[in-house]
């Protein structure tokens, strides 16, 4: 294996920053869940990267990212049927339109 | 320089990487941006595998790319409004916005390549899926069996706000 770790890192800092753009600009709930996704998932790679190259013998970090994998799927569950009770409200789910949230 | 097939693979998985990312942020149809979300997932899932971690790309390939996006898939044809008047934001606002993550990005990735770590190195060699298990289940020092039900109470817990959260009154 000729491919330094730092490489790794570059990718998943761009992954990281466009998810950071994207839950900057996208007004659209569910655009800004996905941006959520990508920087969830940069970290999970560097996680996985640190764990490999620097600390080969021990599993800490692969098991961080097991669990946060577990804890982003909930996440999205929890935030999915939460913005269709918004729409069946509110009938959009643009981030001006949410600014009263009483039942 | 040679490239060797770990490079090319690397190569190729790091250009669908940046790429569908990039993309999943700035195009304007939202079903597209899952798909590019999905084609970013499928890439991280080789990245495990090409780390050693077969284990791991399995856990991706599982619950994001099959289970995750479908869940997305599904609520955005849910929530698709009709009237098209489309998420446009005021120039100045993703100027601003694009201006702050280019910084950010820039002072990270400076920090990254030139951060001196500890020497790293890389092994060849499957995890065995038997010490997973062990250290999934065990209750000693480094071993994972509290996480592990917490995780699954979670879990229960979200399924069950899913249910109240979501049904029709």
């Amino acid at each position: 294996m000729n491919i330094p770790m730092e490489y790794y890192l570059a990718v998943s800092t761009i992954m990281m920053f466009a998810g950071i753009y994207g839950f900057l600009t996208r007004r659209n709930l569910l655009a800004m869940l996905i941006s959520v996704e990508l920087m969830l998932n940069s970290v999970d790679i560097n996680f996985a990267v640190f764990n490999r190259f620097l600390f080969p013998g021990e599993l800490e970090g692969f098991f961080f990212t097991v669990f946060a994998i577990g804890v982003s799927a909930a996440e999205t569950a929890i935030a999915i049927a939460i913005l269709i009770n918004i729409y069946r409200n509110m009938r959009n789910i643009q981030v001006e339109n949410i600014n009263e949230l009483n039942g | 320089m040679d490239f060797s097939l770990q490079t090319i693979v690397f190569l190729f998985l790091a250009t669908v990487i940046i790429v569908c990312s990039i993309l999943t942020v700035t195009t304007r149809k939202i079903l597209r941006a899952a798909t590019y979300l999905l084609f970013v997932l499928f890439s991280t899932a080789g990245i495990y595998f090409q780390i050693n971690y077969s284990f791991l790309g399995a856990v991706q390939l599982l619950i994001y790319a099959g289970g995750i996006t479908v869940l997305y898939v599904f609520s955005i044809l849910l929530t698709y409004s009709q009237r098209k008047k489309g998420d446009r934001l005021k120039s100045s606002k993703v100027v601003a916005g694009l201006t702050a993550t280019l910084a950010g990005l820039g002072l990270c990735l400076f920090i990254t390549l030139t951060h001196p770590f500890t020497p790293s190195h890389f092994e060849f060699g499957e995890l065995d899926i038997k010490t997973i298990g062990f250290s999934l289940m065990g209750m000693g020092k480094y071993q994972y069996v509290l996480p592990f039900e917490v995780i699954s109470i979670l879990l229960l817990a979200c399924i069950i706000g899913g249910i109240l959260i979501a049904r029709r009154r």
